[in-house]
């Protein structure tokens, strides 16, 4: 085996390692990427939007809009913190779950539906800018 | 709850709660040399009912109002009437508004309805008008002139031309942060109506404006605004005691503008957010507002009410009785002139749940 090393000429062996030569590291992107990805993001806060004044999400024609316009006083940035109604420390998604059920009378969304994920991005893009402050009342 | 509690039934009940001093009523006693002149009124507003199908309306919104005029029902001393400040229906349609004035008739008072705009956009307020009268007028009542304006509508091309149907134009005017929105205004031939109506008026008298929107810019991404208010204080500048009491905003908000205060009435349906606690926008929120007290989302009723003003010193003070939270009282101080929480003016007097926005 060492022989047939020692035979490749430098041309072959440069040849050879570009025919197994891997594709650029992994973890290496461009700014198109960046700017598809920031786009997937902002179709889905639009998605969240959509849905933020969707009578479908209920069952009584109540939208999340009409108490929250521009999603505010959800305070995202709050989250999770002790909700005193439920007994416990909560995450947003489980508030907005409460929302659904109570005033909008619909069913529970599961926490990887997308539609969750759309609803907690639009909420959190019209909060963006504003500091974290987990646990906070 | 499954069936809708009867009148009845509430009355039984609300002797024991009345006993036992739940009933959030306590009359603003203030001296005044002529106390035949002291006068009370009940202000309810924005209860926004809001039809589902057939016979079938939002029960929140509805049980919002029926408390409302329940509790008004049972004031003693009695007042000498209620003004209902607008937004009685949701999306402005018959259901929707015969539903609300059933439920208003069981008021034992002589009642006043000012215009509010999701009363309006559907049809011009045609069919508000066959219930309660007209758009904008004015009465005196004990030397005091009372004026209602119609202070929601917007420029004529977005009324008139921009939709192709009158259901589109009230769903878009129906979303407060609606981008396509159009600012509310009070215009120009109202303008010069409140002008020869203001020019009959002697500068003494007490004036008190009732309006859906705020006489005042707050903030225009919510229409917490009236494009025209500048030219509607001038008006009302040579008045030395000057009101106006609005709705729309769904939380409490009092100013001094000059001579005039300028109160807001809270939703029985539900409250809303201060324009500051929106992140993206610049706004302006009259800086002696004390805000609500927001103690519980989970409670249906939190946040929201109805009012009982007295207007004995020819200045209004307001009682806001809310369901759920502390009692509040503005009162006009004539010592500062200009309106003040009774109890929370002063910073040191916050609490949290009016500071936790």
């Amino acid at each position: 085996m060492n022989d047939n090393i020692k035979k490749l000429t430098p041309a072959a062996l440069a040849a050879v390692l570009v025919a197994f030569a891997p594709p650029l590291p992994a973890d290496e992107f461009t700014k198109e990427d960046l700017v598809r990805w920031e786009g997937e993001y902002l179709t889905v806060v639009k998605k969240g939007r959509e849905l933020f004044t969707d009578a479908k999400l209920g069952t009584n024609g109540v939208v999340c809009a009409q108490c929250h316009p521009n999603a505010a006083n959800t305070h995202p940035e709050t989250y999770p913190k002790f909700q005193k109604q439920l007994g416990r420390v909560a995450q947003m998604a489980e508030m907005v779950n409460w929302c659904i059920r109570n005033p909008l009378e619909g069913k529970d969304l599961a926490a990887d539906d997308p539609r969750m994920t759309a609803l907690l991005a639009y909420m959190t893009h019209e909060r963006r800018g504003v500091k974290l402050e987990p646990g906070k009342h | 709850m499954s069936k809708p509690i009867s009148r009845r039934d509430f009355l039984k009940g609300a002797g024991a709660l009345a006993a036992a001093g739940a009933l959030p009523i306590s009359m603003v006693e203030l001296a005044f040399a002529d106390p035949a002149r002291n006068f009370t009124f009940a202000y309810i507003s924005d209860a926004h009912i809001q039809h589902i199908q057939g016979s079938k309306f939002v029960r929140n919104w509805d049980r919002g109002l029926i408390r409302a005029v329940a509790e008004t029902n049972l004031l003693d001393p009695k007042p000498d009437f209620v003004v209902f400040g607008g937004d009685l229906a949701q999306l402005g349609s018959k259901p929707e508004l015969d539903h609300g004035a059933e439920i208003m008739s069981a008021l034992r008072y002589k009642t006043y309805y000012v215009m509010g705009e999701h009363d309006y956009y559907l049809d011009l307020g045609e069919y508000w008008s066959k219930l309660f009268g007209r758009h904008y007028y004015s009465f005196d009542h004990k030397g005091v002139h009372f004026v209602v304006l119609n202070s929601i509508l917007t420029y004529d091309d977005w009324t008139f031309r921009r939709w192709p149907t009158a259901e589109q134009r009230m769903l878009e005017m129906a979303g407060l942060d609606n981008p396509n929105g159009s600012p509310f205004m009070v215009g120009d031939k109202q303008r010069e109506w409140l002008k020869q109506d203001l020019a009959k008026v002697s500068t003494g008298t007490p004036l008190v404006v009732l309006s859906h929107s705020p006489l005042q810019k707050i903030y225009k991404g919510w229409n917490f605004w009236t494009e025209d208010a500048e030219q509607i204080q001038a008006l009302l500048k040579p008045f030395k005691k000057v009101t106006v009491i609005y709705g729309h905003v769904h939380q409490i908000q009092y100013n001094q503008i000059g001579n005039i205060s300028f109160h807001a009435v809270m939703a029985t349906a539900w409250p809303w957010p201060y324009p500051s606690t929106y992140a993206q926008a610049e706004q302006y929120l009259p800086k002696l507002t004390v805000p609500m007290n927001r103690a519980d989302p989970f409670f249906e009723r939190d946040a929201t009410g109805w009012q009982f003003i007295n207007l004995a010193t020819g200045n209004a003070d307001i009682q806001y009785n809310l369901y759920n939270n502390a009692v509040r009282t503005v009162a006009f101080n004539t010592r500062t002139g200009q309106p003040e929480d009774r109890a929370y003016q002063a910073a040191d007097k916050r609490i949290p749940p009016q500071s936790h926005y």
